[in-house]
């Protein structure tokens, strides 16, 4: 079943202003960033981006930020970015801030065909305000439900042309997650190969999940915290 | 004298014991990594996928497909293994993570914590923070003892908004060592030269002092 198509641009080209996205990545790293760019030279507006965090002030979804492509972002962190918190603080853009855990699983029930979850995360907190609580075996937990997504944007490492994608450390992240939660999954990947070309045991989103699949180019990689040791001074000879 | 941030790691580093999964949050608790003990074995868990966190990369071997919760750059130890985020909070939620080290700005006596948001300030996000506090089973606490205005930090009920309820097992900070009790803040340890008069003074919450309050060693 060949899922391949040429390029991001094709690959966003039915996304309509409103529409509903799930981005992967963890910061910026695993981020689907042809895709982006794509949808910032699309220009789709009133977006409502489902995603970690909201990139920097000119990478990842910032740059969808900047052109405000985005009217609501739910994250679990939103960090430094200036053009963001602009945008918050002027009634632009609405923002859904909601634990780690609770973002990670309420993907994972979507993928799953769960409705709901129940997770103590955030009880006692304003988070539960308006929120069911169930108590099993005397501990607390909030009802919490499967995200709706039109289009779930992904990044993988390695994929193939049924869709069966792999991820690369920890650039895996929300991707895999992400990629079983959409109507519509879009994944792009460094390097893909026909179908039968990658061992079947190593598959992490089989192609199933998988609607259309590209390879990017020209990936920048970004590094938010680049942190090194200092190398140890050569041993001297004789 | 008080603790300085390292001082703070090392303590807590003393409460690793072998075989323990252990996640660290950002700031002083990343540091407790430099000072685990001779002999006593620990797997680094980071909330974004890796068990098995290893030091910084070398310069020049950076690796943007490998960081952590933090998004530095960072190595992996031998036996490491990389999940997805769902798998990793439910490694966290099922209670596998041994213990939780990370920063606060209030903690009460009864053990709420308070850390991801000040009213009236751009809230970031919580991130993984109310996850960790929710479910893990030992949460240690690393924090300056009082505010830059040297307010206490250690309160009968937090004042900001809460990150999880009657979860901090003890606390860490740069003038002592504390054990969250059903009574209230039991002190443990004093810093070196902190005196139980000046602990008692920073602490606004009940504070239990019983016998003779040994001084840390270092």
């Amino acid at each position: 079943m060949n899922k391949a198509v040429r390029d991001a641009g094709e690959a966003i080209r039915d996304i309509h202003d409103g529409a509903v996205l799930m981005l992967g990545g963890f910061g910026l790293c695993g981020i689907p960033e042809n895709c982006i760019a794509a949808l910032v030279k699309k220009g789709v507006k009133a977006l409502t981006c489902i995603s970690n965090n909201a990139g920097v002030d000119d990478f990842g979804i910032g740059l969808m930020l900047r052109q405000k492509q985005v009217r609501k972002m739910i994250s679990s962190y939103v960090g430094e970015n200036a053009e963001f918190e602009r945008q918050l603080l002027s009634g632009e853009l609405e923002v859904e801030l909601i634990p780690q855990g609770t973002l990670a699983t309420r993907c994972l029930a979507a993928g799953y065909g769960m409705p709901a979850i129940f997770t103590p995360a955030g009880v006692g907190t304003e988070i539960a305000d308006g929120k069911e609580i169930r108590n099993f075996n005397g501990k607390e937990y909030l009802l919490e439900y499967a995200f709706d997504a039109d289009y779930a944007i992904v990044k993988a490492w390695k994929g193939d042309t049924d869709g069966n994608l792999i991820y690369k450390e920890t650039a895996r992240n929300f991707n895999p997650l992400m990629a079983m939660a959409g109507k519509i999954t879009i994944a792009e990947v460094e390097e893909l190969v026909p179908a039968g070309e990658l061992d079947p045991n190593m598959i992490h989103t089989p192609g199933i999940y998988v609607h259309r699949i590209f390879q990017g180019k020209d990936y920048q990689k970004r590094i938010e915290q680049r942190t090194v040791n200092p190398r140890p001074l050569p041993l001297l000879a004789g | 004298m008080a603790l300085t941030k390292e001082q703070i790691a090392q303590r807590i580093a003393r409460e690793l014991r072998d075989g323990y999964y252990v996640n660290l949050g950002i700031g002083i608790p990343t540091l407790v990594a430099n000072y685990i003990p001779e002999g006593i074995n620990v797997v680094l868990q980071s909330e974004n996928g890796l068990l098995g966190m290893g030091p910084f990369p070398f310069e020049g071997e950076e690796d943007p497909d490998l960081i952590n919760a933090g998004k530095q750059t960072i190595t992996t130890v031998p036996g490491s293994a990389f999940f997805d985020s769902a798998m990793s909070f439910g490694m966290i939620r099922a209670g596998k993570v041994d213990l939780t080290v990370l920063g606060a700005m209030e903690v009460s006596e009864n053990g709420d914590i308070a850390n991801w948001k000040i009213p009236g300030k751009m809230v970031k996000g919580m991130g993984g923070a109310m996850d960790l506090v929710a479910s893990a089973r030992n949460i240690i606490v690393a924090m300056m003892h009082t505010n830059p205005k040297g307010e206490s930090k250690l309160l009968p009920q937090c004042a900001l908004p809460l990150t999880g309820v009657k979860c901090v097992k003890k606390i860490v900070s740069d003038l002592a060592v504390l054990d969250i009790t059903p009574q209230g803040f039991k002190l443990i340890e004093r810093a070196p030269g902190i005196s139980v008069e000046e602990i008692k003074a920073k602490t606004a919450g009940k504070l239990i002092v019983e016998g003779e309050i040994p001084e840390m060693q270092f």
